[in-house]
């Protein structure tokens, strides 16, 4: 079984190595095939290991050892329960469907091979993170899929907005990783190990257990553990206000923005929670504060997709304002619907960005949704594809997506813990939103008037947005057309999921599907609760129709219908309208100009200033060189003395005598004694 | 115990018997045979220094491969060497960055060919003569006299401002360590006639003579590693200093005064060391943030290389005086790896400027669209620089930020910003330099590295990535000194 696990992750990196360092003698189609191989293999292999962990088995040994160090050892290894073989499907699968389709996308770039390492390097990394037996190794995913994500945001390394995106997207995801790593070093130092066992074996002796940051107010240690490694969560999961990298990392080819930006690596956190839940379950302001931050970030970034033209950057706020959703649900201890929401999130929003990515193919990568419209009829497979996204993602039955919102905002009605009714109405707004914002991108896009024949004089402009890609087989000119069959058959193969996983609902969340994996206390049972009134899929579907989500959703979907079916041009009145709102949302709240001028901008002028006054002036100019000019000053006083004229020296010589005469003739010694006495 | 070839006295003179042969095979006329003679000698040298590892016995924390000669009887001053868990993977970085140096100036050095060569292997000779003495006047002839092949290799194949940077380095640092001598002394006379640094560790020692002696001992290391405030000849000295100087001088020449701490200050005086603790930890944490927003504003590369190193330096403090396992392991592991990255860094830094005779950021730009190989490589070396897992850059950083924690919340989060400010002046740099269209004609006529340079930057690669995902070879070789070391301190001498 261990040789099992082990093909699961290798499999991907024996491929990226292959393709990375011998890219040039495989060539492109060697790249993908080794590659896809890689991934299918250990696609395979992790159905192995889900049947394996069906059974009720629970694999958890180590690898190597890292390092030893005082009391603690430092591990490699895995733990395989349901939790972890739930990951591994969703991104082996995923993975598998982008590395398939992009054959079809980058079909053109000179950077092929290139694409192909890390995109399986990143796979071998989000697998080793979710497999990880302790917080070292999973630091080490956490910061390797952080890495792949900066070499693939910058990907297309000429273009200055890519290598501007990739920067910001590794500092920000610093930022988080420096809370992560000061929980994670509160969790050694009061539990001397970095096991996953044996920490949360041990956690509850630290039940009370307080220590305090400032004189005078102690703090739970296990609430700043918790809110420490939520803050790593917060950057890698893109949560409210380290949210700032997501949407300028649609910089990066479209086949990572799904792989990567959406369906796996920004859903580590929500993961990293669920894993830590006997912890997080241990600290009532933690979760509180996940709640709002949740709330915030759900209900917040929706509203910013609304105003986007981009349609990547659609997706991508759709995808902050989802994450929000998880956090939500792991605030109000639903970890089991985070978790069920992560999957089928991944499916339907993986289907979302590669259907936006076949929309860029066929116009020439154009992105802007006001050059686009009508575009149902010439690439149909894709509009069903996207449209079942947008259901998906809205939250109607029976699309995956109802199941899992729908559990979440009602765990969130239930739940008693601080904040849950900020994240309720957040929740219920939000839904409203993600109608609005996922149907508009669709009737935007998809139908009415065909605005891209009035650019197509401009194609050659907008070219270089993506650079060096393939215009010449697409041709100018004609109309759109639909995608080959490299980039049709993984949408559709995710479409698939995006409608049925959600039927899974009665197993994974109600039919206590994660068993020991997740921990939830006594009093925040309120999945189990709900799991009481469950009957069945149809049930859930029927009681949902009278629900206020559902009527949310059906007013967020209206709306869309009316502004951008039934009457175009009110939303180009209503931006003037509300010109004050607008701009707010345009600039996504000001968060990009505060922290470029804040912490980049200040940053940088605070080292100039210390550089300046504090190295060159104070420490160089008054104590080094100062100490060089008294040392010059004094030898310049000494050289004086020795002039080298014998005169001087004799004159010298007859005013000494003559003291030391006049001290002893007169005692003055003696004088002075007296004098002082 | 079986008779053992004197290994550390290969170690140390081997290189300097080579410096001195490469130096009397004369001028620029026969420079291939100098080379040649060079790389012998240093390969040579570390292939004696690999015995140290191998036959190394991790249980003990005694000196091993001890060997001892009485040198000036009269004042009972011994050639006396040995080395523990703790010194001896220093002597094996040291001879390992040798060769990568002497490759690396192969082509480049034109001038005075062997005794550029001849100075860095003497140096390297005098560096392992440093980490292997046990006697307190040979480590301090030999810390000394570092110096001067140093001097000598900034002054004479420096930058356009080499005579400034040259004598700043060298004033600033003999300065400092006229006042180690001084404590040698006291100490020599309080040890009833002894200068065995074994016998000092046993010393009892009031708390005025500890604190008196502290202080001198911190003026002669802490500019050596350098620590803030004494640290401003390090920039000047690496700007100005060639490619090879730079890479031994932030590789090896800053780690003597880090080993200073461990070897003199720590357990000869452990109660001046806990008394003094918090004023050596502020000191190494505005190494981390202080120097870490200063090396953010540098527009030169070398500068930026330079303000980097100090900040790492400071972690190398940072976790000696927080007194635990994790702390202290920590730090020599960030010692080591530093050695690697530093010397890749610097080395890479090189190859440009071998290309262009630039140092300047904004010189560059686009530099990956002609040189991708290289780029790929200076990828790993500034995700390394940045503390990234599976790079040894991070074992180190990782370890003592933990071992920060044990000890207090806040240290550990001042010494934790080092994971942003160490990214942003790292990747910033990268971006500008190496990503983007191409700048100007100058970067667009650039060769990529040929095999010698990617020799070089290849055995680095696989040293930061081994050390990287698998330390333990590393750590477990010290486990015993540094448990001794800290028994040590733990214990008072009053």
């Amino acid at each position: 079984m261990k040789a099992l696990y082990l093909i699961v992750p290798f499999a991907p990196l024996v491929g990226a190595l292959i393709s990375g360092l011998f890219g040039r003698s495989v060539g492109r189609a060697g790249a993908h095939w080794v590659t896809i191989l890689g991934v299918a293999i250990s696609f395979i292999a992790s159905c192995m290991v889900m049947s394996d962990v069906l059974e009720g088995n629970v694999f958890n040994g180590t690898l190597y050892t890292w390092l030893i160090s005082g009391e603690a050892r430092f591990e490699v290894g895995f733990l395989i329960d349901r939790l972890s073989a739930l990951m591994m499907i969703v991104v082996t699968f995923v993975s598998l469907m982008v590395h398939i389709y992009t054959i079809g996308y980058m079909a053109e770039d000179p950077g092929y091979q290139r694409f192909f390492a890390y995109i399986s390097l990143f796979t071998f990394s989000m697998l080793m993170l979710v497999m990880s037996n302790n917080f070292l190794q999973l630091f080490f995913g956490w910061e390797a899929v952080g890495l792949v994500s900066y070499l693939l945001i910058g990907f297309w390394y000429k273009r200055p907005t890519a290598i501007y995106a990739n920067l910001k997207a590794f500092l920000v995801n610093r930022v988080g990783d420096f809370g992560f790593v000061l929980g994670i070093a509160l969790v050694l130092s009061y539990f001397g190990t970095l096991d996953y066992a044996e920490v949360f074996k041990r956690a509850p002796e630290l039940a009370t257990q307080t220590m305090e940051l400032f004189p005078g107010t102690p703090y739970l240690v296990i609430t700043v553990i918790c809110i420490g490694l939520f803050v790593g969560a917060m950057g890698k999961s893109a949560q409210f206000p380290l949210h700032v990298w997501l949407p300028d990392s649609m910089e990066g080819p479209t086949p990572i923005s799904a792989l990567i930006h959406a369906a796996t690596m920004v859903t580590a956190g929500i993961f990293m929670v669920s894993r830590m839940s006997p912890l997080f379950e241990m600290s009532e302001s933690a979760l509180s504060f996940i709640l709002v931050i949740g709330g915030i970030t759900a209900f917040f970034m929706g509203l910013v997709a609304v105003v986007q033209y981009d349609i990547k950057r659609v997706v991508a706020y759709s995808t902050l304002s989802q994450l929000g959703y998880m956090t939500m649900a792991l605030g109000a201890s639903a970890y089991s619907a985070a978790m069920f929401h992560l999957m089928t999130h991944a499916f339907f929003k993986a289907a979302l960005f590669l259907g936006a990515g076949s929309v860029i193919i066929a116009m020439h990568h154009e992105q802007d949704m006001r050059k686009m419209g009508g575009l149902r009829k010439y690439m149909p497979v894709t509009y069903l594809v996207m449209l079942i996204g947008a259901f998906a993602n809205a939250g109607f039955p029976p699309f995956a997506g109802f199941f899992s919102k729908d559990t979440i905002i009602e765990a969130l009605q239930a739940s008693q813990t601080p904040g849950a009714g900020f994240a309720y109405w957040a929740s219920l707004l939000g839904v409203f939103v993600g109608a609005l914002y996922s149907f508009r991108l669709v009737f935007f896009a998809f139908h009415g008037e065909e605005r891209f024949a009035k650019i197509d004089a401009h194609a050659h402009e907008t070219h270089d947005k993506e650079n060096t890609h393939g215009h010449d087989e697409h041709g100018h000119g004609g109309s759109p057309h639909e995608s080959p069959t490299v980039v049709t058959l993984p949408l559709i193969l995710l479409a698939i999921p995006s409608i049925c996983a959600g039927w899974l609902i009665g197993t994974v969340v109600y039919g206590n599907y994660f068993g020991d994996a997740i921990f939830v206390s006594s009093g925040h049972e309120w999945i189990a609760e709900m799991g009481q009134e469950f009957h069945g899929v149809m049930g859930m579907m029927l009681h949902g129709l009278t629900s206020l989500p559902f009527w949310f959703a059906m007013l967020g979907l209206a709306t869309a219908f009316y502004l951008y079916i039934l009457q175009p041009d009110v939303p180009g009145v209503l931006r003037q309208k509300l010109a004050f709102f607008v701009r707010i949302l345009d600039n996504k709240y000001g968060f990009d100009d505060f922290n470029q001028w804040f912490f980049a901008s200040g940053a940088v002028k605070v080292g100039t200033g210390l550089w300046r006054y504090g190295d060159a002036m104070l420490i160089d100019g008054v104590m080094v060189n100062g100490t060089a000019r008294i040392v010059g000053w004094i030898a310049g006083v000494v050289r004086w003395l020795q002039s080298g004229f014998i005169y001087q020296y004799a004159f010298a010589m007859i005013i000494g005598i003559s003291v030391l005469l006049f001290i002893w003739v007169f005692d003055v010694t003696a004088l002075l004694a007296n004098w002082t006495r | 115990m079986p008779t053992q070839a004197p290994w550390l006295s290969l170690a140390i003179w081997i290189p300097i018997i080579s410096g001195l042969i490469v130096l009397a095979s004369g001028s620029d006329r026969n420079v291939r045979e100098a080379r040649v003679i060079a790389l012998i000698g240093s390969v040579a040298g570390l292939l004696v220094s690999l015995p140290l590892f191998y036959e190394f016995n991790s249980t003990t924390s005694a000196m091993q491969f001890v060997e001892m000669k009485p040198w000036i009887e009269r004042f009972n001053i011994n050639y006396h060497l040995g080395v523990d868990g703790i010194s001896v993977l220093f002597i094996l970085l040291n001879s390992f960055i040798t060769v990568l140096v002497v490759i690396a100036s192969w082509e480049v050095i034109q001038t005075r060919v062997s005794q550029y060569l001849a100075s860095f292997l003497i140096m390297s000779g005098l560096m392992n003569g440093v980490f292997a003495s046990l006697d307190a006047i040979l480590f301090y002839v030999f810390f000394e006299a570092t110096l001067i092949p140093m001097y000598i290799v900034i002054g004479v194949w420096g930058g356009p401002n080499r005579v400034y940077a040259a004598i700043k380095f060298f004033l600033y640092t003999l300065l400092g360590s006229l006042l180690m001598l001084v404590a040698f002394l006291y100490l020599y006379n309080k040890a009833g006639g002894s200068f065995s640094i074994l016998d000092f560790h046993k010393l009892p020692l009031s708390m005025t003579a500890q604190t008196l002696l502290f202080i001198a001992f911190l003026l002669s290391f802490a500019v050596k590693v350098p620590m803030w405030p004494v640290h401003t000849w390090l920039p000047d000295a690496h700007v100005e200093a060639p490619t090879g100087g730079s890479a031994v001088l932030a590789a090896i020449m800053l780690k003597l005064g880090a080993y200073g701490f461990i070897r003199f200050s720590l357990p000869i005086l452990p109660d001046a060391s806990h008394a003094l603790s918090g004023f050596m930890i502020t000191l190494s944490l505005i190494a981390v943030v202080y120097i870490g927003l200063v090396a953010l504003a540098q527009s030169d590369m070398k500068k930026l290389i330079a303000y980097s190193s100090i900040s790492h330096m400071g972690f190398v403090t940072l976790g000696f005086f927080i007194f635990n396992a994790y702390g202290v392991e920590g730090a020599l592991v960030q010692m080591i790896s530093h050695g690697f990255v530093s010397a890749a860094m610097f080395l890479s830094v090189g190859v440009m400027y071998d290309r262009m005779h630039s140092r300047q950021i904004a010189d560059y730009g686009g530099v990956v669209n002609t040189m991708p190989k290289f780029a790929a490589l200076l990828m790993l070396f500034a995700m390394a620089n940045c503390g990234l897992p599976a790079t040894s850059g991070f074992v180190g950083e990782f370890m003592v930020i933990m071992g920060a924690m044990k000890f207090n919340f806040w240290v550990a989060f001042l010494a934790a910003t080092t994971l942003i400010f160490g990214a942003a002046y790292t990747l910033w740099m990268y971006k500008r330099v190496i990503f983007g269209e191409i700048a100007n004609k100058h970067v667009a006529e650039l060769t990529d590295i040929n095999g010698r340079e990617f020799l070089v930057l290849g055995l680095l690669a696989v040293a930061v990535l081994g050390m990287g995902l698998f330390p333990f070879p590393f750590t477990e070789i010290m486990h015993a000194s540094v448990n001794d070391l800290l028994k040590h301190v733990a214990a008072s001498k009053l």
